[in-house]
């Protein structure tokens, strides 16, 4: 079967396709190359320039360009300079660094060794969660190879450039994620975020400049070096260079790993690679950008999906995870889902993220348990904003974003929940009612009989009645009823 | 194992790799997917039963490679199977049944089976 080839695989060019624990395989892959050029043919300035030439931005997710940020690090004076891989990866369904590092270690122990060259650096350090043993592993061996190989460590194939990696282990924090906890918790402290300035390419770990790049930004480096900017540029919208690597998932008929080109439509993502929602269902809306982002629907089925873009539509592009929503899927539960997460994972250190999300979180439960008015849809816009303006880093000012996005998309199933006291998905269970419709009802008495309340009433074939009041919503008689009868309202 | 200490190393290295490469085009090579997630869903149970069963039935110029993720989670555990002169193909959904089936099939017949996983993606290649 012939299908289109929407996707292409820059950052991912590797994986699946040659053994990650064979440094062999990935210098026959021209590994190495744009390390070995850049090094004996090449200036750590010409390297800057050409990663700024190649439009290159930041993949974790706040798309800086990654060549300034570069040229930062390197017009730097230190004695020490650091480069930083974040394989923190912590979005709720998502795990494309994991999949590169898995699939191909040694595209990412390249660039790190390029970037130090490039800054001027000779230490490299990936903070890496301790969840991804694999990774580790892989990442390990990867480091041991290369040594061994002449391509890490002291006096790099006999220029007299040094650069080693070691790897420092996460605790599985959300927040270290963000560049300034990460710093923090690299050195052995609380990982709290903290103000920036100082950016870390000015003063980072130990108060060094230091690069921190994300995995996929580092896989893309070794392809831009040995391919050139230009081809590089010639890929994506205008502001938004190469590709992307997304996580599909959620309710989604082919769930996986996708690397799209900037500027993909939505609609080519969802329908055509995606293959759409299984089992028939409506699509009703995609969250990109994990829980920092916001929700995407039909309406942006024709969004060319690129960092501004995305941000237009009140999402971000966020490190790449694509939650899938269909019919099924109540969007007010949904926000309070991401909303529960971020409460869960705030530092602590600033009051707008640590009180605020616990209070945006009441008001989203009090609206999916019937016990919302409309005057809370004003108070929680207004909380939200506040968030946004004040919190210390970007999990805070971010944090917020779900609600908002959701409140601004699906304002009617908002004023569904609070006006008619229904939800429109049949997701709140305290807004639901399931009763049986007296004329598909043949008296069956299965339902009576599983029903763990017993809480279902009437005589042999005669139709039943549920009494409301005691009724748990468990859905165990619909599940059982041969004859539809049983529906929830 | 050479150390490589210059750049003509390096091109030295890539054109002898290229020279082993062209020597296993005559060989069947079967890639498996076996990233955290493939191992979990059981590619390397599908990896055991592909050896055992390629061993079984004498079929010996085969070569495995561990690879990392193949990217399709809604198929795994997945293998890529390369027939001398002919396009690699992705197979899906196995178990350790469908992976014998795929060395009884389509390693020693060439002949198509279980499900198979259209490509739908460009590789770029340095």
């Amino acid at each position: 079967m012939e299908v289109a080839k929407k996707q292409l695989r820059i950052a991912t060019r590797n994986c699946g396709f040659i053994d990650p624990e064979n440094i062999e395989d990935y210098l026959g892959v021209r590994g190495y190359e744009a390390l070995a050029n850049a090094i004996t043919a090449s200036t750590p300035l010409a390297i800057v320039d050409e990663i700024k030439k190649s439009g290159l931005r930041g993949r974790g997710g706040g798309g800086f360009p990654t060549g300034n940020k570069w040229e930062f690090a390197a017009k730097n004076v230190a004695e020490q300079k650091y480069v930083v891989c974040n394989a923190d990866e912590g979005d709720p369904g998502a795990f494309m660094d994991r999949a590169v590092l898995e699939g191909d270690p040694h595209s990412v122990v390249e660039a790190m060794a390029v970037c130090g060259y490039a800054i001027g650096a000779s230490i490299g350090v990936v903070y890496i969660r301790a969840e991804y043993p694999l990774a580790i592993k892989r990442l390990k061996k990867a480091i041991d190879d290369a040594r061994a190989y002449g391509v890490l460590g002291n006096n790099i194939m006999g220029t007299g450039f040094n650069f080693d990696i070691e790897l420092k282990y996460g605790a599985g924090a959300f927040v270290c994620g963000e560049e300034t906890a990460l710093i923090r918790s690299m050195e052995g402290s609380r990982g709290e975020p903290y103000t920036k300035p100082p950016f870390p390419a000015n003063a980072g770990y130990w108060k060094m400049p230091t690069i921190v790049n994300n995995v996929e930004t580092f896989a893309n480096i070794p392809a831009i070096l040995v391919k050139g900017s230009g081809w590089f540029s010639s890929i994506g919208t205008e502001r938004s260079k190469g590709t992307k690597v997304f996580a599909l998932a959620g309710k989604i008929t082919n769930t996986g790993l996708i690397e799209v080109p900037m500027g993909i439509t939505l609609k080519e993502v969802i329908f055509d690679i995606g293959g759409g929602c299984p089992g028939g269902k409506q699509f009703k809306a995609v969250q990109t950008g994990g829980p920092s982002g916001g929700a995407l629907t039909f309406k942006d089925a024709d969004v060319q999906i690129d960092y501004d873009n995305l941000l237009a539509k009140n999402s971000m592009m966020g490190s790449g995870g694509m939650i899938v929503m269909d019919e099924d899927t109540c969007m007010v539960d949904i926000a309070k889902f991401f909303l529960d997460f971020t409460m869960d994972e705030t530092c602590g250190k600033c009051t707008p993220c640590r009180i605020g999300s616990k209070r945006l979180w009441e008001t989203l439960d009090k609206i999916t348990s019937g016990q919302g008015t409309e005057a809370d849809f004003e108070k929680m816009k207004s909380l939200a904003v506040n968030i946004k303006d004040t919190a210390l880093c970007g999990l805070g000012q971010t944090m917020p974003n779900p609600v908002l996005s959701t409140m601004n998309t699906f304002a009617d199933e908002y004023l569904s929940h609070v006006r008619d006291k229904k939800c429109p998905a049949g997701v709140c269970s305290n807004l639901l009612e399931i009763v049986i419709l007296p004329e598909k009802c043949v008296g069956c008495t299965l339902c009576a009989r599983v029903c763990p309340v017993n809480c279902i009433s009437g005589k042999v074939k005669e139709a039943h009645v549920i009494d409301q009041a005691a009724c748990i919503k468990c859905g165990a008689c619909i599940d059982k009823c041969k004859f539809d009868a049983i529906v929830k309202k | 194992m050479a150390k490589i200490s210059s750049i003509a190393d390096l091109k030295k290295f890539q054109e002898d790799y290229k020279a082993k490469q062209a020597t296993k085009k005559e060989k069947i090579v079967v890639n498996v997917s076996l990233a955290t997630c493939s191992i979990a869903s059981g590619g390397k149970t599908v990896l055991a039963a592909m050896q055992d069963e390629a061993a079984k039935l004498g079929i010996s110029n085969v070569e495995f490679v561990k690879s990392g993720c193949m990217t399709y989670c809604h198929s795994e555990p997945t293998v890529v199977v390369t027939l001398p002169g002919k396009e690699s193909v992705c197979f899906g959904n196995l178990d350790e049944t469908g992976a014998r089936e795929l060395v009884q099939k389509y390693l020693k017949n060439g002949e198509v089976a279980g499900t198979v996983i259209p490509v739908n993606y460009v590789r770029v290649e340095l």
